[in-house]
């Protein structure tokens, strides 16, 4: 009971970091059809401006700042890069960001070298909130859970509740269609860019400490991201929503769960020994491929319901 | 930024005087073709050995290298693949360089091992030694072991049995946590058979395996450790893999003993940082503070003035063995010809900088030197990367306590 009490808040803790990372990914992808290879290398500078700022003038302006300029660097780039590419097919795109991802990766290396950089979670939240069967839960935790709701909750009512939201609602379904009523769609790309970049910078200023700040921090969050967006179904922000929190779940589980296929075939009464047809792999405890499932849920999506979750338009 | 703009022109510098200065000067020098990542994700271990190791060559070259001639130190990135460091092979022997040196990936030491072996069988006239700096796979001096490989750092099974004879006695329940490749299974395999050997009154109440480099949030491992009652984490862990499982240990206040492997190298202590004080361990073959320790001025001298010139710790001081080895080892021979002086280095015993006998065992050419156990705390002299903390002793292991039985069957050349 304990176990799983504590397992659950580890997975709701990591599934909203998930989520703040993949909501900006999602807009982008949704409206633009552009699947940003650069938006997990958003996160990580987002994470390195954090760092920065946050020596000069506290964690607490950094909050606003570093995420700005994140945005500020993502309207840049869709306005006077990705714009130009966009002419030429979503492939050319797609080329692009990855060799933007491979830019901005030496680029962090060379501006802050190669080991990872003291960030720190400020003094004020670097202790227990409270304890949970003699577990600490950490007061930083409870911090990110808190923005990645208010987060939520913000773009929520930003897509349902402005116009400009309800455009870009628009627009994630029927693009041609926004564009022949005469909004300015280019614009709107632009802002859903850079909101979007604005999004991955918040994820890496709170991800920044919360884990290690370093320069293959993207790399490694990446492919991740990748997963739960797809998983979740383009153009929906709660299947996004959804699918971070069934991911950070399942990994979570996964590696709590110390069961293989050996022990459920013992249980319907098929013991499987050394001598058993694919033993090595039967055998395998469920926590050593834990890391993998979301992969296989990814395959497994795409084959079954290709839309995703609550997703609007095929991939 | 600085820094790197620094490091640039000290390179570019670096290299001019080398292209003026060096064709004249290189008919005297020995030298040593070094092979690491350069670049790429792993470039900062291959870009801070090459500062260290210059500055340990500039000392040996001050106490007269060897035979009179003074090292010179050849870099070339192999980028972390074996195909590349057997480019480097190829460009030492082609311009007759008597060693190659590596220290990064089993992988590649295995790779180097093979085609060292296949070169001097057919250039008997050109031949070159492999100084291997620190790939760990036990095989490289057991199934694997060549004549002409040398490995001068302690391999897995001996950083193994290092930490289970640093468990203290009141501790009796151990986790194993190791990345799912061949380096983390063998540490896992490794601790699990000295535990069994030296400390069979330890229970190992967990033995998990890791997807290498897969894992972001380790806090449900931290609550499965928190769950067996635990007293110790042992795991050869490194980079993000080691970092990440320590600080998510640290903020759900999981109140046990780390045993790591490599929290020493660059960027753990600050990954770490202050949180990890008394509970990170780690098993290493120098920190800066055993010379304070053990009251070893002049080396604690020497390693001071490093930290003077550079801007980052001098964890790598103690390849000042390598060197010292070489020395001997071409003073002895009267050579710098690989057939001799590696006849002369086989067997060969030196007191290190740190007072030590090391011996560079002759049945399998490896290193046996004394191994420690430092513990990350507070108010040491010299702290790490800033930190305010660095590296206590805790445990010190003798040469003699890690000559391990050796399975190499070794096949040494007529002449």
């Amino acid at each position: 009971m304990e176990v799983l009490l504590v397992s659950l808040l580890n997975g709701l803790v990591y599934g909203m970091l998930l989520f703040m990372l993949a909501s900006g990914l999602t807009l982008i992808f949704s409206m633009m059809g552009v699947l940003n290879f650069a938006h997990a290398s958003m996160y990580m500078l987002g994470a390195y401006f954090a760092f920065s700022v946050s020596r000069v003038i506290g964690f607490w302006p950094a909050l606003v700042i570093a995420p700005a300029l994140c945005g500020v660097l993502g309207a840049l780039i869709e306005m006077y890069a990705l714009r130009r590419v966009h002419r030429n097919g979503h492939i050319a795109e797609l080329l692009f960001t990855v060799g933007l991802a491979f830019i901005i990766e030496k680029a962090t290396q060379m501006a802050w070298g190669l080991l990872p950089v003291p960030y720190r979670v400020p003094a004020v939240l670097d202790r227990p909130l409270f304890h949970i069967y003699g577990s600490n839960f950490h007061a930083y935790r409870g911090f990110m859970l808190l923005i990645s709701a208010l987060m939520f909750l913000a773009i929520w009512l930003l897509l349902t509740r402005t116009r400009i939201g309800l455009v870009i609602q628009a627009a994630l379904t029927h693009p041609e269609m926004v564009g022949a009523l005469g909004h300015n769609v280019p614009r709107v790309f632009t802002i859903v860019f850079a909101g979007g970049s604005v999004l991955a910078g918040l994820a890496g200023e709170i991800g920044g400490n919360y884990l290690v700040t370093e320069p293959s921090m993207a790399a490694t969050m990446g492919p991740i991201v990748f997963v739960v967006v797809v998983f979740g179904g383009l153009g929906s922000l709660a299947g996004c929503f959804i699918a971070s929190l069934i991911m950070g779940l399942v990994q979570t589980f996964a590696v709590v769960l110390d069961v293989s296929f050996a022990d459920l075939l013992a249980r319907v009464g098929l013991p499987v020994t050394s001598t058993t047809p694919l033993a090595e792999v039967l055998t395998m405890p469920l926590p050593r491929v834990g890391a993998l499932l979301p992969y296989l849920m990814l395959i497994l999506v795409l084959l079954i319901k290709p839309r995703g979750l609550m997703g609007t338009r095929d991939t | 930024m600085l820094d790197w703009l620094k490091r640039t022109v000290s390179t570019v510098l670096a290299l001019v005087f080398s292209l003026t200065t060096g064709a004249a000067y290189a008919q005297g020098t020995i030298k040593i073709m070094y092979t690491d990542p350069l670049s790429g994700p792993f470039a900062q271990v291959g870009d801070q050995n090459l500062q260290q190791f210059k500055y340990i060559i500039d000392y040996i070259n001050g106490r007269g290298g060897a035979i009179g001639r003074k090292f010179e130190l050849v870099s070339f990135d192999n980028k972390s693949q074996p195909s590349e460091a057997l480019l480097a092979l190829k460009a030492a022997t082609d311009q007759n360089i008597p060693v190659i040196m590596q220290c990064s990936g089993s992988n590649i030491a295995a790779a180097l091992i093979e085609g060292v072996d296949k070169h001097n069988e057919r250039n008997p006239n050109n031949r070159i030694v492999y100084i291997n700096c620190g790939a760990v796979a036990t095989e490289l001096t057991n199934e694997k072991c060549s004549y002409w490989h040398f490995r001068m750092d302690a391999h897995v099974g001996m950083k193994a049995e290092t930490m289970v004879r640093a468990l203290p006695k009141d501790v009796t329940k151990v986790y194993l946590l190791n990345q799912d490749y061949l380096f983390g299974q063998s540490v896992q395999r490794d601790v699990k058979t000295f535990l069994a050997k030296l400390r069979p009154d330890v229970k190992v109440v967990g033995d998990e395996l890791i997807p290498l480099g897969k894992v972001k949030d380790f806090s449900p491992y931290i609550t499965k450790i928190k769950a067996s009652g635990a007293q110790a984490l042992l795991t050869g862990n490194w980079g993000p893999d080691m970092t990440l499982l320590i600080k998510a240990g640290m903020d759900a206040g999981l109140d046990i003993r780390y045993y790591t492997m490599y929290a020493h190298l660059g960027g753990g202590a600050t990954a770490i940082g202050p949180a990890g004080n008394g509970k990170v361990r780690s098993v290493m073959a120098f920190h800066e503070n055993i010379a304070v320790e053990t009251g070893k001025t002049d080396t604690e001298g020497w390693t001071r003035q490093f930290r003077a010139q550079h801007n980052y710790d001098f964890y790598a001081a103690g390849f000042r063995t390598i060197f010292e080895f070489l020395q001997a080892a071409m003073n002895k021979a009267g050579s710098a010809d690989p057939i001799k002086f590696s006849a002369a280095l086989e067997g060969l015993t030196i007191t290190d900088m740190l007072g030590y006998q090391v011996t560079m065992r002759k049945a399998d050419h490896q290193i046996l030197s004394e191994y420690f156990v430092g513990v990350f705390t507070k108010g040491v002299k010299y702290d790490s990367e800033k930190t305010g903390l660095g590296w206590k002793t805790e445990t010190t292991v003798q040469p003699k306590d890690l000559d391990q039985p050796n399975t190499c069957n070794m096949k040494r050349p007529t002449s």
